[in-house]
């Protein structure tokens, strides 16, 4: 590009080092400035280096629902896994989309990694439970927002009610309902005292709701509170206890509501409460005698015969056992306890009444006035639990505090090592030159530090090993830019320039040659960002971050301190030691102005092959 | 030092120098006897695909009562998979079980803890589904295939569509003999091997580059002079930016080599050391594909244009003349060997 004949071409950066170093000055003193004022003065670890577990997961396509992994159902499920993990009472569990399909789940150490993986796993929080007791009544307030599994659309009317589906094997046949003798650990057991002693009023229509971010429009009359009076069985201290919470409980607040349901295990009689039309209403539900694995399918249907929408649902081979005993013996009580409570994730999305046993592994909800909307939703939430998709686990990695330390610490070795042996290389090849290299390292390692340190507030960049690994990678990048300009300094040197002109007519050359081949190490680490998933983005993301400020520090730091370095009688002389002795690098004064035509310098000095220095 | 600055002198003047392109079908030789044998290694011996390929779990112990085979005996019974154990720097053991379910991993762990004596949160497991490994593959090709699109077309603006080509195939003979490697030496693919490799596009890539420029630039004018052909002034552009490939390269592996080291030497098996050990082969590869395979490549291109070929005529006519007249040819071309080597196999050549 630059022949010989043609002039300098000044840059901003050329005339006035001055400036470009107050500008990389400030920004440094900015970044870290920030970096202090918002107490983030270390980068945020990733899982990998702090400890912890991090559960990848990828949405299953379902056949003949090539749409169904989009954007909305992503974020949605992403709002689900996200209030599990972090109702386990740790809040800094992150989950987060990557990529097209996959959701990322990271929790930290301290979290009973077991549990976390049965919260976010691909089992749905689902259970059908038998509604021991009743109430309604908090008035939903009008900024409710809708919580992550959806807001049940307000659609009071005719309370809905569990039937065999027409798919079902023939006539249901009643059963009588056999109350279990044991009382505590059989999942149809309504044998508590509880279900005996609290006489809840005779509910209005219960409402099914459904999931689907809608909110209450309706505005139907809202049933009037009324707590039941408990009587105590004495004995059983669990049961007063409940009652005791059921009584003080008010679903209207959202942080009893969330505590309601919260913990509570399957075998146990658990509160909950849920959203009937506008008003909140609260359950007392015994232990679940059907969970969400053992529904094979289910969806929103219309029924041929009314024209109204309806949900059917296929039980597997155990969970139509358990669905038949359940509703068996529900069929026989009297309202409220004749119904069974959908409980997803804590909460009652559908409370539907049951009349007869249902038996054949098919049953339809019907008559809660559905819409399609709500009748589709409650159908992917009976499938699917909450979750809009279907999840596999890609991977789990677990990773022990001592492990991630240990790994962090290597990594910083590594660097510190790699970082050492490219100083010493530097120095003893360009030598007083090797220094503005050292610096510029620094002002880049400096920029990379506070920017990493910041991003982990801004975009919740955390630094894993890859991410690490990429940093110690691009020390060589950066490195190569300052060789690729210090040798085209030298170059000039030898062509007979004094420092000062060889110095800025080395830039251009040197400039183009840095912005090409950062490019294509940008443009690798992009396409890398974006086709990959997980850890491989924090490798990339260093990388490109990295590649950016090596421009920025060749431009706004190197170049300048060269020039002003050139105004040094020690450089500028050709001092030994500075790595631009015109004597050492055999410069020569050119016997012709153009490069491309040699130096005419005799051809007779025919040396060895110079392929001894690839070794 | 001075010495080296000197033959760094003299190599930028052209007066020393190694005729790179002229030897070039040795070279281009030497490459495809290499991929040769990494494709036949690769058809041969595949590729040992880590765990995460496979699904599986990896668990990592802190220093157990048990010996190696003693954990893979236990490993095995608790899982009813095969087990493979390593022992680590740090006395602990890396335990590999192909096969195994996700879901029931959690009890393995327990077991594990249970009979080797560690308390269960001590141990680090890594749980794979077996499609994990594929997906990352797959989307490594995605990335492959849109890298080398996007970087032909921008070698292509950036310089011309000739270099673009050659610095593909260089490209595709770095990644060749990488996973070539893999296959000869048996290490281990994990995510961390793909990261490497995809690292090694970019990278080998700006050594390319390198030398591309000063190829350009060694190229400008060239069709106004009729000292040197196309194939002689791109061998001085080799030698005059060798030193500058040179320390590129050694830079850019001396930190891989730090966390190669480290890697291996501190952790044991790790994604430092997967991603350090494809990057450095890479790289290393890399360096030679540019200096030996892309830039000669770019001549072979050159040489076909007519342009080209125009200019060659009449640089030779004009050496013919010079010779006939017995007048020393000034040519700073000290190469040892001398012009016509450079023509070879290039036919058609007037004397």
């Amino acid at each position: 590009m630059a022949a010989p004949k043609k002039g300098r071409r000044p840059t901003g950066a050329q005339g006035r080092p001055g400036r470009a170093l107050a500008i990389i000055l400030i920004a440094m003193v900015a970044l870290t400035a920030g970096m202090f004022i918002s107490k983030q003065t270390t980068p945020r670890l990733g899982i990998d280096l702090a400890g912890g577990t991090s559960i990848t997961l990828k949405a299953k396509s379902e056949p003949g629902k090539p749409d169904a992994i989009n954007e909305t159902n992503m974020n949605t499920a992403v709002g689900i896994i996200d209030r599990r993990v972090n109702g386990l009472g740790v809040s800094e569990a992150e989950v987060q989309t990557q990529g097209r399909d996959h959701i990322i789940v990271n929790i930290p150490k301290g979290v009973n990694e077991q549990q976390a993986r049965e919260q976010v796993g691909t089992t749905a929080q689902l259970y059908f439970r038998p509604v021991l007791a009743f109430t309604g009544g908090e008035p939903v307030a009008p900024d409710a927002t809708p919580n992550p599994s959806g807001s049940p659309s307000a659609k009071p009317s005719g309370s809905p009610s569990a039937k065999p589906s027409a798919s079902g094997s023939g006539a249901p046949k009643a059963q009588d309902g056999k109350p279990s003798a044991t009382p505590s650990s059989s999942a149809t057991s309504q044998g508590r005292a509880l279900s005996e002693g609290l006489k809840a009023p005779s509910a209005p229509s219960p409402t099914p709701s459904a999931s689907g971010s809608k909110k209450a429009d309706d505005n139907k009359a809202t049933t009037p509170a009324t707590t039941p009076a408990p009587v105590p069985s004495g004995a059983d201290a669990a049961v007063a206890d409940l009652q005791a919470k059921f009584a003080a409980l008010n679903c209207a607040d959202p942080a009893q509501r969330a505590e309601a349901g919260k913990g509570a295990k399957p075998e146990d009689p658990m509160l909950a409460c849920g959203k009937r039309g506008d008003t909140w209403g609260k359950w007392v539900l015994g232990p679940a005698g059907v969970n969400g694995q053992d529904v094979d399918k289910a969806k929103g249907e219309i029924n041929p015969q009314t024209g109204e929408w309806i949900v059917t649902m296929q039980f597997t081979d155990k969970g139509a056992d358990k669905f038949a005993k359940i509703t068996g013996e529900l069929a026989t009580k009297q309202m409220p306890q004749n119904q069974f409570a959908i409980v997803l994730d804590g909460s009652v999305i559908s409370d539907p009444s049951v009349s007869q046993a249902l038996t054949g592994g098919n049953a339809e909800i019907s008559g809660g006035g559905f819409t399609q909307e709500s009748a589709t939703d409650l159908g992917n939430m009976l499938s699917y639990g909450a979750l809009p998709l279907s999840f596999q686990e890609d991977s789990v990695t677990t990773v022990t505090p001592a492990l991630g330390s240990e790994q962090l610490k290597a990594g910083l070795i590594a660097g510190a090592i790699g970082l050492l042996l490219v100083v010493i290389y530097l120095l003893v090849y360009y030598r007083g030159l090797a220094f503005i290299a050292i610096v510029s390292l620094l002002v880049s390692a400096i920029l990379t530090y506070t920017i990493m340190a910041l991003l982990g507030k801004g975009i919740g960049f955390a630094l894993n090993l890859p991410a690490v690994c990429g940093a110690i990678v691009a020390i060589g990048i950066t490195a190569d830019s300052f060789i690729v300009y210090f040798e085209r300094i030298r170059d000039e040197i030898r062509e007979g320039r004094t420092l000062r002109p060889a110095v800025e007519r080395a830039w251009p050359r040197a400039r183009r040659t840095i912005l090409v081949s950062d490019f294509v190490s940008f443009l690798a680490a992009a396409v890398l960002f974006i086709v990959t998933v997980g850890k491989v983005q924090g490798f990339a993301f260093t990388l490109g971050l990295t590649t950016l400020l090596d421009v920025v520090v060749v431009f706004l730091f190197t170049k300048p301190i060269m020039t002003l370095m050139a105004r040094t009688t020690f450089f500028s002389s050709g001092h030994p030691w500075s790595g631009l002795d015109p004597k050492r690098l055999g410069a020569k004064p050119p016997l012709r102005r153009s490069r491309s035509t040699g130096t005419g310098a005799s051809a007779a000095t025919v040396s060895a092959p110079v392929d001894s220095k690839e070794a | 030092m001075s010495k080296l600055g000197d033959l760094g002198a003299r190599l930028y003047r052209g007066e020393v120098g190694y005729d790179f392109v002229g030897k070039r079908f040795l070279w281009y030789g030497v490459s495809i006897l290499i991929t040769i044998t990494a494709i036949v290694a690769l058809a041969v011996q595949g590729l040992n695909m880590g765990i995460e390929f496979k699904g599986g779990a990896v668990f990592t112990t802190p220093k157990p009562a048990a010996s190696v085979a003693q954990t893979t005996e236990i490993a095995e019974k608790a899982s009813g998979h095969d087990a493979i154990v390593q022992e680590l720097g740090t006395g602990g053991m890396r335990i590999q079980i192909s096969g195994l379910d996700t879901d029931a991993a959690a009890d393995v762990k327990k077991d594990l803890a249970a009979e080797l004596k560690v308390p269960a949160g001590d141990i680090n497991a890594d749980l794979v589904g077996p499609s994990w490994g594929e997906q990352i593959a797959n989307k490594a090709w995605t990335g492959l295939a849109i890298f080398m699109v996007l970087v032909v077309i921008y070698l292509a603006i950036a310089f011309e569509w000739r270099m673009a080509v050659a610095a593909l195939v260089a490209l595709i003979h770095d990644l060749t003999i990488t996973v070539g490697v893999y296959a000869l030496v048996g290490f281990e693919v994990t995510p961390g091997t793909v990261i490497g490799l995809l690292t090694i596009l970019g990278y080998s890539l700006y050594d390319t580059v390198v030398v591309f420029d000063g190829l350009k630039e060694g190229s400008k004018d060239i069709t106004k002079q009729t000292r040197y052909t196309f194939s002689e002034i791109a061998n001085r552009s080799i030698n005059g930016t060798l030193v500058r490939s040179i320390n590129t390269t050694v830079v850019a592996l001396l930190p891989v080599g730090a966390l190669l080291f480290i890697g291996g030497g501190f952790l044991g098996a790790g994604m430092l050391n997967d991603i350090s050990l494809s990057l450095f082969v890479g790289l290393a590869a890399g360096a030679y594909s540019s200096i030996f395979i892309a830039t000669p490549l770019v001549v072979d291109l050159k040489e076909r244009e007519p342009a080209m070929k125009a200019l060659k005529k009449r640089v030779l006519a004009k050496r013919a003349a010079a010779a006939a007249k017995g007048e020393s040819v000034d040519g700073g071309e000290a190469s040892e060997d001398s012009p016509q080597v450079v023509a070879e196999g290039h036919g058609r050549r007037r004397r």
